[in-house]
């Protein structure tokens, strides 16, 4: 075979690859069904403010409402007579936005300093692992709630602390793949040609450093959901913000005769973490080499 | 009585049939080598007599006689009875078959205990004299080592020892020099060949080095795509081989009388691969072979017996 | 084994060391990021100060040195035990932590041995069913336990055992007021264990039954359990004796990494069942704005995650002799 010929076959063998990239998605029952679960909170977050007109502050009907007692409150509400189910929705806001940005965050912060020490290697590699060490020792929730507590308790400021205290892992990861892939016969290419460090980082080993990296940011937004009721539940919480773990923690009074008001928020945050890990399960299984055919 | 039978033995796996009614027979304190290409169904006719096979495989007909009693009907506990006391098995790889994590001593006694009655201290015992009789210098000492303290040769070595440990009557020997360097080879298949007239076992052993066949081996049978294709006594198997693939496996310049050059020669490349037999109807050979006519591609031709030997080919018979 | 053993030791404090270090100056540096210092504190608990004698206040404690002046002080401090004293709880920062640590340890150790036996089980479980209807009915149970909140599997079982049964209490750690001794103490002192250990261990039963499971599918295609079967061994020894240890040794090492996230699960669970622990303090001094309390707690949590590591070191090199070898 002519080396065109090859070339042609190359071009004629990637369209169906996609193809059958999509279908491998579709038939993963792990990740249709976490993206189908995610798909429903993105939805309720992007149209809380439309599905729910009032205000989930506000007090619109008499307390402790049980959930299938009043059909215009079909969650029931709280102590201060607000719809838990409106309550929900704007809760699934803050908690996806947490968790989304305080991931982006980490996920920036871990790349960066897990690409430089994969990379460079050498002393550059033992001091940065000493650094990601160091924040591994300590206990990431502490962390979160001594960078809290030096500033005040709003949305920013968690998103921030999250962030701050999650990049590690993500290091580690990435360090990992940058150490592998380092030495791929791509890369010695690249180098060959002379291309600079920063365009091999960004355009050689990047993209094919990323399957792993796109799992583990979805674990990392779970973990966030997660951190961020914790704080919010110690009523380390922007008051103005409905959260999840907020309403965990109003209800958490009422536990003796409406344990609902505890149980569905609650409830929400395993779906939605649920349905990330799902679709980290999913994503792994789908992209990680080993597991093709 | 042969001490085993392989009788027509098929064996399945999800797809393809990894062997095709294989049959062979081993008589008591010879060493029959089976012989083929990576693939050809060799390792996996020596775990159906274990009854060891992965989980996805199935035997799906035959019969496997061991002192006339076919393993095949054996309960699940009759065989752990039988394993490791009437047959042992050597895995290809000394660096991955035995446990990074227990001593070697332990592992030794293991196989002890669990098919005689004997205490934890006699079979410790035990286990040093059978480190001595597999040549590990120190044995009182090494026998409190774990697998990484050893080379690839000892650790082969200690797999001989636990294998032989009961005295078993049959001996399967799946590749067991292949990861080794030749001096190491040589050794550990002296070492073999000493304890089988010693211990009075016979063994199966499975190779795809002619050399180790010529040097070592009784008898040959020589597998293709999951088919016995040939069976012979060693002399005359290479004082003519009939087969067209044995010749091929063979080459021209092969002497009998020459047999170390086997050690340091591979196999003279046969064009085509295994793999070229799987949509085959007839003759699985048929891709490959110098001599076929359209008639090869019909059936699959039976093993025909002639004299002391046996081989699948019209073309030669 | 004993000269195996003493390397690992040697080796896990040799690491230890700037890590230590690093961890003592992140958290002098958060000390000074604090809003307000200690004149700060006292002037407060004091009603009202003067710039005069705030400033004297200040020259008192040496907090008008320079920074790296102050960091040496510090480090000296440290170097004596002192972790600074407590204007709100009116003692010692370290005699306050130390009354707490056996609360958390107890907390710690209780929580962590049951995720690693309940997970041990359920990841062996599952691994031996792989596929199956037990694998996959445990996979989902599991993956919900991966998912939920701690705090939150506590509360719901607070409604179920305390509430609902009134078969658990669901406060404090021992009943107040009830000079309990003997049978009947250590009876009361455990039922006041399980909620909270419970809901702190939850999380990391679904950590360790998916470790394990992966790790003793991995195992079971080695080459050593066609060894171990080909002997006749009993499967059931076939999977303790060869399977499960070397299946253990990843498991340890994620154990490890885990540590701070149990200790940071702590603070949630302390507070939520008024654990006398480390954590509860965390939280406490959060409100009292008392930060060296906070950031002693840091300190000490991350030295207890530094020393807990090693003892995870220690296990590993008992279960795979390759480690500490030369």
């Amino acid at each position: 075979m002519t080396v065109e010929a090859e070339i042609v076959d190359l071009g004629s063998r990637a369209a169906p690859k996609k193809g059958r990239r999509l279908r491998a998605f579709l038939r993963n029952p792990n990740f249709v069904a976490g993206a189908a679960i995610l798909g429903f909170f993105v939805f309720l977050a992007l149209f809380a403010s439309l599905l729910f007109a009032d205000d989930p502050q506000a007090m619109v009907s008499s307390p402790l409402v049980w959930p299938g007692d009043d059909w215009q409150f079909p969650l029931g509400t709280d102590s201060l007579g607000r719809d838990v189910l409106a309550r929900l929705a704007y809760g699934a806001q803050a908690s996806l936005l947490v968790g989304i940005a305080s991931a982006t965050i980490g996920l920036a912060i871990g790349m960066v300093v897990g690409a430089t020490a994969g990379f460079f290697g050498g002393r550059i590699d033992s001091v940065l692992m000493r650094l990601v060490e160091l924040f591994q020792t300590t206990p990431t929730f502490l962390l979160v709630i001594v960078i809290v507590s030096i500033s005040d308790p709003s949305l920013g400021t968690i998103v921030v602390a999250i962030g701050l205290a999650s990049w590690p892992t993500v290091a580690r990861l990435v360090r990992a793949q940058f150490r592998s892939l380092r030495e791929s016969d791509f890369v010695m290419a690249a180098r060959s040609l002379g291309y600079s460090r920063l365009r091999i980082i960004v355009q050689e080993i990047l993209p094919n450093a990323l399957p792993p990296i796109i799992v583990a940011a979805s674990v990392m937004i779970a973990n966030a959901i997660l951190t961020e009721a914790g704080l919010s539940f110690l009523n380390m919480r922007d008051p103005n913000v409905v959260s999840w773990g907020g309403m965990i923690g109003d209800g958490r009074e009422q536990l003796r005769n409406a344990w609902f008001l505890t149980a569905l928020p609650g409830a929400a945050i395993a779906m939605a973490v649920l349905s990330l890990n799902l679709v980290g399960d999913g994503l792994n299984e789908i992209l990680n080499p080993r597991n093709e055919q | 009585m042969s001490l085993l039978v392989v009788d027509k033995l098929t064996v399945g796996f999800p797809g393809h049939t990894a062997v095709h009614e294989s049959s062979f027979a081993i008589e008591p304190g010879e060493t029959l080598a089976l012989v083929g290409e990576s693939g050809c169904g060799k390792s996996v006719t020596a775990f159906s007599v274990m009854r060891l096979l992965p989980p996805n495989a199935k035997v799906v007909s035959g019969r496997i006689l061991f002192d006339g009693l076919d393993l095949l009907t054996k309960t699940p506990a009759e065989m752990r009875d039988i394993r490791g006391k009437q047959i042992s098995l050597i895995q290809q790889e000394p660096m991955t078959s035995l446990n990074p994590v227990l001593s070697i001593g332990l592992q030794i006694m293991e196989v002890l205990r669990r098919h005689e009655k004997i205490s934890r201290k006699a079979a410790r015992v035990r286990a040093i004299e059978l480190l001595d009789l597999v040549s590990i210098p120190d044995a009182h000492r090494r026998v409190d080592d774990y697998p990484h303290n050893l080379s690839g040769g000892m650790r082969q070595r200690v797999m001989i020892a636990m294998a032989v440990a009961c005295g078993p009557k049959l001996l399967i020997a799946d590749e067991p020099t292949t990861a080794l360097d030749v001096t190491t080879q040589a050794q550990v298949l002296d070492l073999l060949d000493d304890l089988r007239h010693r211990l009075k076992m016979a063994v199966l052993l499975i190779t795809h080095d002619l050399g180790v066949v010529a040097q070592w081996a009784d008898r040959i049978a020589v597998m293709y795509a999951g088919r016995i294709v040939e069976k012979a006594d060693i002399k005359p198997f290479f004082a003519e081989p009939l087969h067209p693939y044995s010749r091929g496996l063979l080459g021209a310049r092969v002497d009998v009388d020459t047999e170390e050059h086997y050690l340091t020669d591979r196999l003279t490349e046969i064009p085509g691969s295994v793999g070229s037999a799987a949509m085959e109807a007839g003759c699985p050979f048929a891709p490959r072979c110098p001599i076929v006519v359209p008639g090869c591609r019909l059936a699959p031709p039976p093993l025909i017996v002639q004299g002391d030997r046996a081989v699948a080919c019209p073309r030669v018979t | 084994m004993g000269r195996r053993i003493a390397t690992t030791l040697r080796r896990a404090a040799i690491h230890a060391g700037p890590t230590v270090l690093g961890i003592v100056v992140l958290d002098f540096l958060f000390l000074q990021l604090m809003p307000g210092d200690a004149a700060d504190v006292m002037a407060t608990e004091a009603g009202s100060a003067t710039e005069e004698s705030m400033a004297a206040l200040r020259h008192q404690f040496g907090l008008d040195l320079p920074l790296l002046s102050q960091l040496g002080n510090f480090l000296d401090h440290l170097a004596h035990g002192s972790l600074g004293y407590s204007p709100r709880f009116n003692t010692t920062v370290l005699d306050l932590i130390l009354q707490r640590l056996p609360g958390t340890l107890l907390l710690m150790i209780t929580a962590l041995s049951f995720a690693l036996l309940l997970g041990i089980v359920l990841g062996s479980v599952m691994a031996a069913w792989a596929g199956k209807w037990p694998d996959r009915l445990l996979s989902v149970v599991v993956l919900l336990l991966y998912s939920m909140p701690g705090f939150w599997v506590g509360l719901m079982a607070v409604v179920l055992f305390s509430v609902k049964l009134g078969w658990l209490p669901n406060d404090g750690s021992e009943t107040i007021g009830a000079h309990l001794t003997g049978f009947a103490f250590l009876a009361d002192r455990l039922s006041h264990l399980v909620l909270p250990a419970l809901a702190l261990a939850s999380f990391f039963v679904a950590v360790y039954a998916r470790l394990v499971r992966t790790s003793m599918l991995e195992v079971q295609r080695q080459d050593f359990m066609r060894t171990a079967q080909a002997k006749g061994l009993n499967p059931f020894l076939i999977q303790l004796r060869h399977a499960l240890r070397n299946a253990l040794i990843p498991v340890t090492t994620v154990a490890g990494m885990h540590l701070g996230n149990l200790l940071g699960g702590a603070v949630v669970v302390e507070t939520l069942f008024g654990w006398p622990g480390m954590g509860r303090l965390a939280l406490e001094a959060v409100l009292a704005r008392d930060f060296s309390v906070l950031l002693g707690v840091l300190l000490l949590s991350s030295l207890l995650v530094i020393v807990a590591n090693i003892a995870i070191d220690l296990l590993h090199a008992w279960l795979d002799p390759r480690i500490g070898e030369a």
